[in-house]
C-alpha cells in the first residue's frame, strides 16, 4: 500500500493538473503529492513529461487546469514577486547543468549568494568553498565550465543548486550520460545532501536501478496520467502489467517497440508516387 | 481559397510576433532600475558589443572614405569643382554612410554574435536556469544589451565618419593633389551641425534600438536546437539588414525634406 502522507507532512500538492501543448495532452487530471523530506521520484519514459512536471512545479509553466501547491503556497496564482521569493528557497539540477559559461566554477556557485544575499565577499568565499566540498569539488573552483567532465559540471550545478540552502531539490534526470562512477557519485550525493540538510528532493528520471536506490517514493507517469505510485520496492513487485514493463525494462508489453506504422509489407511495396 | 489561408495565417504570425517583440521591449526597459544599480553588467556588454566592433567599423570606415576621395575626385574635377571634395565627403559619411554602412557591420558582427549567444544559453537551459534561480532573465541578459547597442551604435558611426573623413583628405589632398586648407575650409562652412550631425546621431541611435532589439529578439525567440541557433543568426542579419536600409529611406525622406 503507498503510504498516504498527512496534510502537513506534503511539501509538494499536485490536485488534477492538465497540461497541452498544441492540440497533445501531456497531462490529464494528474495527482500527486511529494512528502516533505523524502526523495521521492518520478519516473516514465522519455516524452513522458517528466521534465515539464518540474518546469510546472518550479513556475516556469502554467497548467491548462488544476493547481500546484508548494509550502501552502499555489504556485500559479502568486505574484512574480512572491514567486521568485518561493524560487530562492526551490533549487533545480538542469539535465544539462545549466552552468554560466562565462563565469567559473566558483563564480557559478557564488552567484545566487551575491544575488540574493548581503553577504561580505569573504563570507561568500567560505560558503562556495564549503558547498563545493561537499560535491568533492572544492579543489576545482578556478576552472571554467568548459573543462569540466559533465559528472564535474552537474556536481557544480548541484553545488549552485544548495547554495542558498533551499527546503527542496529538484533533479532532472541527474544519471543520464554519466559513467558509472560519476554515477554512482551523483547517487550517493543525492541521498546524503538530501539527508544531511534534510531537505525534499524531487528527482525526474528513467534510470530505473539508479533511482530504485534512493528513492524513498516513485511515481511511475505515462500518457499523461499516474500509473502506479509506491515505495520503490512495492512497484518492481507490482503486477501492473505497464509498471512491470518499465520497471524491469522488458520489449513486451502494453508499451509497443514500433511507432505506429502500416504493415512492413505494404510499406516496403507501396508505389511510390 | 487555399492562399487566402495562407496570407491570414502568415499575417497572424507575423502580428503574434510583433506583439511578443513588443512585449520583450517593454520588459527589458522594466529592467533598467536594476541596470543602474548594477553598472558592471552594461559595461561588460559594451565591451563586447561596442568595442570588438571597432576594428571592423575603423577599417571599414578609412576605406569607404578612400573611395568617396577617389569617386568625388573624379567626378568633380570634370566641373572643375575639386575644392568641394571635402563637403562631398563627409556630407556622404554624416548624412547617410556613416549610420548606415555601421549599422549594417554591426548587425553582421555584434548582432549576429549576441543572437547566437542568446541563443545558446537557452538551447544550454542557462536562461531558465537564472529563472530558477529567481533571477529575470530578460533584465540580467537582455537588458545590459540593448542599452550597450543603443549606446555603441552612435559612437561606431561617429568613428566611422571621422575617419572615412580621413580617408577621403588622405586620397583628395595626399595622393590627388587637392589643396588641404579648401578641402577643411569648405567642409566647416557647409556641414551643418542640425541638419547634417545632428540627424546622422538620430539616424544611428534609432538603427542602433532597431538592430539591437531584432538580435535579442530572434535570439530569446528561437529554437533551443544547432539549427534554430543558426536560423535566428542568419534572420538577425537580413531582417537588420532590410530594416535599416528601409528605416534609413523614411527617415532620411523625414530629416531632409
Amino acid at each position: 500500500m503507498i503510504r498516504q502522507p498527512r496534510a502537513k507532512d506534503t511539501l509538494v500538492r499536485i490536485r488534477d493538473l492538465t497540461f497541452h501543448r498544441g492540440t497533445r495532452a501531456i497531462f490529464e487530471g494528474v495527482d500527486i503529492e511529494i512528502p516533505r523530506g523524502a526523495v521521492t521520484a518520478i519516473m516514465g519514459p522519455s516524452g513522458s513529461g517528466k521534465t515539464t512536471l518540474l518546469k510546472l512545479i518550479g513556475g516556469q509553466l502554467t497548467p491548462d487546469a488544476g493547481r500546484i501547491e508548494v509550502d501552502g503556497q499555489d504556485v500559479h496564482a502568486l505574484s512574480t514577486r512572491d514567486l521568485y521569493r518561493l524560487r530562492m528557497r526551490m533549487g533545480m539540477l538542469f539535465q544539462s547543468g545549466a552552468l554560466l559559461t562565462d563565469l567559473s566554477v566558483f563564480d557559478n556557485v557564488a552567484y545566487p549568494l551575491r544575488e540574493h544575499t548581503r553577504l561580505t565577499p569573504s563570507m561568500i568565499r567560505k560558503l562556495v568553498l564549503l558547498k563545493l566540498e561537499a560535491v568533492g569539488l572544492r579543489g576545482a573552483h578556478q576552472l571554467m565550465p568548459s573543462e569540466l567532465s559533465g559528472g564535474m559540471a552537474r556536481r557544480v550545478a548541484l553545488a549552485r543548486a544548495i547554495a542558498l540552502d533551499p527546503m527542496m531539490i529538484m533533479y532532472d534526470e541527474p544519471f543520464t550520460g554519466q559513467d558509472p562512477i560519476s554515477m554512482g557519485v551523483l547517487v550517493q550525493l543525492i541521498r546524503r545532501l538530501n539527508d544531511a540538510a534534510r531537505i525534499t528532493s524531487v528527482i525526474v528520471s528513467h534510470d530505473v536501478a539508479e533511482t530504485s536506490q534512493i528513492a524513498d517514493l516513485i511515481y511511475v507517469i505515462s500518457n499523461g496520467r499516474v500509473i502506479e505510485s509506491g515505495p520503490p520496492q512495492t512497484l518492481h513487485d507490482s503486477g501492473g502489467e505497464w509498471t512491470r514493463q518499465f520497471m524491469q525494462g522488458l520489449a513486451d508489453g502494453p508499451v509497443p517497440f514500433h511507432y505506429p506504422a502500416p504493415e512492413l509489407a505494404l510499406d516496403l511495396f507501396r508505389r511510390l508516387v | 481559397m487555399e492562399w487566402l489561408a495562407t496570407l491570414g495565417r502568415r499575417g497572424l504570425s507575423l502580428s503574434a510576433r510583433l506583439g511578443r517583440a513588443s512585449l520583450l521591449m517593454l520588459a527589458m526597459l522594466r529592467g533598467l532600475p536594476a541596470l543602474l544599480r548594477r553598472p558592471r553588467l552594461l559595461l561588460e556588454q559594451l565591451l563586447s558589443v561596442g568595442v570588438l566592433t571597432v576594428l571592423i567599423v575603423a577599417v571599414s570606415g578609412i576605406f569607404v572614405g578612400m573611395v568617396l576621395g577617389l569617386q568625388g575626385h573624379y567626378i568633380l574635377s570634370r566641373f572643375g569643382a575639386e575644392a568641394t571634395l571635402g563637403v562631398m565627403v563627409a556630407a556622404s559619411l554624416v548624412r547617410e554612410l556613416g549610420p548606415v554602412v555601421t549599422a549594417l557591420l554591426y548587425a553582421g558582427r555584434a548582432g549576429s554574435a549576441m543572437s547566437a549567444e542568446i541563443g545558446l544559453m537557452k538551447a544550454t537551459e542557462q536562461l531558465s536556469g537564472l529563472e530558477m534561480m529567481a533571477v529575470n532573465p530578460e533584465h540580467r541578459v537582455l537588458t545590459p544589451r540593448l542599452i550597450a547597442g543603443i549606446i555603441s551604435m552612435p559612437l561606431l558611426a561617429a568613428m566611422f565618419s571621422v575617419l572615412g573623413v580621413y580617408g577621403g583628405w588622405f586620397v583628395g589632398v595626399g595622393l590627388l593633389g587637392v589643396d588641404e586648407g579648401t578641402y577643411w575650409a569648405q567642409m566647416q562652412s557647409q556641414i551643418d551641425w542640425n541638419d547634417d550631425v545632428l540627424n546622422g546621431v538620430i539616424k544611428s541611435v534609432v538603427f542602433g534600438v532597431v538592430c539591437t532589439w531584432i538580435a535579442i529578439f530572434q535570439g530569446y525567440e528561437c529554437v533551443p536546437t544547432s539549427e534554430g541557433v543558426s536560423r535566428a543568426t542568419t534572420r538577425t542579419v537580413v531582417h537588420s539588414s532590410l530594416a535599416v536600409l528601409g528605416l534609413d529611406f523614411v527617415l532620411t525622406a523625414m530629416m531632409f525634406d
